[in-house]
């Protein structure tokens, strides 16, 4: 029977038909799903790990030890990722190894745009990319045996709408594999100088045997209704190309993207008079066919940015304008993601806001304190980035700016990439004040697990990564821990730290609104009384409860948890918090 | 058949297209639905797709191009109007919920929304929240909704009954079936 499954779910389902025996993976949107998904099997050993670096290591050694291993990531855990991966380009495989990629084409939920395809050719890695649920399945298990056969590892990329679309998969069974012997062989596995310089040579050997799979590989397809228009295309953008033309042009579909093929590009090219190569973000297929000599239409007639839809497609190839529609005529507000109410977040840069500090900050729900009408936050990069940042700030502009500055950053990117910051402004005689926010989840990626928490992502109990020993034990010797929802304590805190000339940390501690334990510990409603003097204190909270009816202030019980927040802000106590 | 879902985040969106997608599954349809996941799901706009029939390519829908768009706010009703096909039909949750600007004061919530959409194309306006409350739950809202989609789509009635039996925890199914009558009887 057919299931409707989520492209992530069915890169799970793949794995598991696959015989795969590891997964181990840091979440990100758009690849959470996956190792979501895996934890429904019980054959297969799966973590949240750290980082993404850490991730795809434990997955090496399980290949290497002989056993089939995948890891996900989104597409820029794949940077974390990258120094790992060159390498085992260069060692190979034992068991199959997979590593699934996700690219966030529209930037749904991400701080970049970038093409992960670029790695592929970069670190000389194959890649395959699925259009569709069934693909995803199909194609994953196909990576492990082109793993094997290949001695390689394997990219599967997704996007967005590739991962987070469900369409329709067929189950199978599980196909055993067993253990690959374990042999001792450093001349493939230790990668010393002496050693790597001949797995070069197999690498550039196997570029040219894959070279010559993708030429007739059945992952690449020619569909030719004897149109005069050819396509070239992969992934969702295939199916946008499907739909917007039809049977009106011919296709060659690539699965297999990493390498290219010279010689079916060519064959396909030459049966058309006009090529188009349907892509997004970047020409990454199209460089490849001007370099091969073929003249192809891309970039000049599509953009570089964002997503594409089939209409866009239809304009550009067909020249056919898209439906009619009806335009709004009016300017409406936008509705930005917000902080939700209860928010433990919101109380940090209530406090931040009012003392008018600059703020380095840091990805994960807190970045949403850079929005109206908190706005905090005056950096974002990149995970980590929160801490060794400010480091480098207060370097060039000196004591007086480190005093009217500090660092956030949520527990998971803590323990992702910031303990390294901290440990370089203990080396380096800074004396920045750090805040980690410890909400006792990953909030941003749809609350996992993580080493602060206490649980696997099995739900297991495990130890527990002490805060407060972690930053003791690297040299911070203030660390202090308080509620972000007592805000007048929290001030006070924060005023005294940032006037230290040695570093600190602050650890504001209060769980996630959405954590289950606390939607039983929040209960009823805030109210306004008739003691309400109308200041509008309560509403610099940016709590989407809270908001004007007319010039009275009101809370919306269909939104509001009773989380007692705005209780704490209001000046005349005309909030009233019902049990 | 073309189907978009669009609400704030939050608001039980994804159960209505999974759901709905399972129902077009029985009915021996090709779909795709298309979710959001992320950031945007932290009380921002969020639209779903849902597009069965023989054949389904592409998971999203383009303006113009949506039969049916069920909206659970109804600001996100006028959002999506855009994409509704001409023919097409809005159904929609009157219910307001403020969107950050115009919490700030940056702007005013749009006025007399639902006379503007009713003026232009083909709206069944309701109140589910109220409808939610009848039915025991003011979370029920999305199966009130549910119900108001399964009459305006040329379905079998008890195809929907068993998907969302299929798809709602036991203890709470009581109070959705009665929230999936009261829509579908609206
Ligand atoms: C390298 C990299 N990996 C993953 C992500 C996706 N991501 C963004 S923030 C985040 C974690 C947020 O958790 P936490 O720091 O605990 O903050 P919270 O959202 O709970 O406030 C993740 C996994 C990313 N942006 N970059």
């Amino acid at each position: 029977m057919k299931k409707l499954m989520l492209g992530n779910a069915a890169v799970a389902r793949g794995a598991y038909e696959a015989g795969v025996r590891v997964v181990s993976s840091y979440p990100g949107t758009p690849s959470t799903e996956i190792t979501e998904n895996i934890v429904k099997y019980d054959d297969i050993y799966v973590e949240w790990a750290p980082n993404e670096k850490v991730a795809a290591e434990v997955a090496i050694g399980a290949s290497i030890a002989g056993g089939r291993a995948m890891s996900c990531m989104k597409h820029v855990g794949l940077n974390v990722m990258a120094d790992s991966v060159f390498t085992v380009s260069y060692t190979g495989v034992n068991g199959g190894l997979v590593l699934c990629v996700a690219d966030d084409q529209g930037m749904h939920s991400s701080q970049n745009e970038q093409d992960s395809r670029h790695y592929a050719k970069a670190s000389k890695i194959m890649m395959l990319e699925p259009s569709d649920s069934s693909e995803c399945k199909k194609f994953t298990k196909q990576a492990y045996s082109l793993s094997e056969e290949f001695d390689t590892p394997v990219f599967l990329r997704l996007s967005t709408r590739v991962s987070h679309s469900q369409s329709l998969v067929e189950e199978e069974e599980r196909t055993e594999q067993p253990l690959k012997d374990y042999e001792k062989n450093p001349q493939k596995y230790v990668m010393m100088p002496g050693n790597a310089i001949h797995r070069h040579v197999v690498v550039e050997e196997r570029m040219k045997k894959l070279a010559e799979f993708a030429e007739t590989t059945e992952l690449n397809s020619v569909e030719d209704n004897g149109s005069e228009i050819g396509v070239i295309a992969s992934g969702i953008a295939y199916m946008y190309a499907k739909e917007a033309l039809g049977d009106r042009v011919n296709y060659l579909k690539l699965g297999m993207i990493y390498p290219l093929p010279e010689k079916l590009i060519q064959d396909f090219a030459a049966k058309c008079c006009k090529v188009y190569v349907i892509e997004e973000l970047d020409p990454f297929i199209e460089e490849h066919c001007k370099a091969i000599g073929i003249d192809v239409i891309g970039k000049d007639a599509f953009t570089l940015l964002g997503e594409y839809t089939p209409s866009m497609i239809k304009e550009a190839v067909l020249g056919e304008a898209p439906a009619e529609f009806e335009a709004i005529e009016e300017n409406i507000p936008i509705r930005p993601p917000v902080m939700c109410a209860g928010c433990p977040h919101r109380g940090v840069f209530y406090v931040l806001k009012k003392l008018g500090l600059t703020v380095s900050g840091d990805i994960g729900c807190y970045t949403l304190g850079a929005a109206a009408p908190l706005q905090s936050i005056d950096t974002t990069i990149c995970m980590g980035a929160s801490v060794s940042a400010a480091h480098g700030m207060s370097k060039v502009r000196g004591a007086e700016f480190n005093k009217k500055l500090v660092s956030v950053i949520g527990d998971s990117t803590f323990m992702h990439s910031g303990i390294t910051g901290l440990v370089d402004i203990v080396y380096n005689k800074g004396n920045n004040t750090i805040i980690i926010l410890d909400n006792s989840i990953t909030g941003m990626t749809g609350h996992q697990d993580n080493p602060t928490t206490g649980y696997t992502i099995r739900k297991e109990p495990t130890k527990q990564v002490n805060l407060i020993t972690l930053c003791k034990s690297i040299g911070i010797e203030h660390v202090t821990v308080a509620d972000p929802f007592d805000v007048k304590l929290f001030e006070r805190i924060v005023k005294e730290e940032t006037e230290r000339d040695e570093p600190s940390v602050i650890i504001a501690q209060r769980p996630c609104a959405l954590l289950p334990n606390m939607r039983k510990t929040y209960t009823g409603h805030c109210t306004i009384t008739d003691k309400c003097k109308k200041c509008k204190m309560c509403m610099k909270l940016g709590c989407p409860a809270i908001s004007l009816d007319g010039d009275a202030v009101k809370i919306d019980t269909t939104q509001c948890n009773g989380c007692g927040l705005c209780v704490n802000v209001c000046p005349f106590e005309a909030i009233e918090q019902e049990d | 058949m073309n189907i978009m879902i669009v609400g704030v985040g939050g608001q039980g969106t994804l159960l209505a297209s999974r759901i709905l997608g399972n129902v077009a599954i029985k009915m021996d349809y090709d779909v795709k639905v298309s979710e959001v996941h992320g950031m945007s799901q932290r009380g921002g706009s969020v639209v779903t797709y849902v597009k069965y029939g023989e054949k389904v390519y592409s998971p999203i829908i383009d303006r113009g191009e949506a039969d049916i768009i069920l909206a659970f706010e109804i600001l996100e009703a006028y959002r999506a109007m855009p994409y509704l096909k001409k023919g097409g039909k809005i159904i929609a949750n009157t219910q307001q919920m403020n969107p950050m600007p115009v919490i700030t004061g940056a702007m005013e919530y749009p006025k007399d929304i639902e006379k503007k959409l009713s003026e232009r194309i083909d709206l069944q306006a309701v109140d589910a929240l109220a409808a939610a409350k009848e039915a025991g739950n003011l979370k029920a809202v999305n199966v009130v909704l549910i119900g108001l989609l399964a009459k305006s789509t040329d379905t079998d009635k008890q195809i929907w009954l068993n998907t969302i039996k299929e798809t709602v925890p036991e203890k709470l199914l009581d109070v959705n079936l009665k929230a999936f009558e009261i829509g579908y009887n609206m």
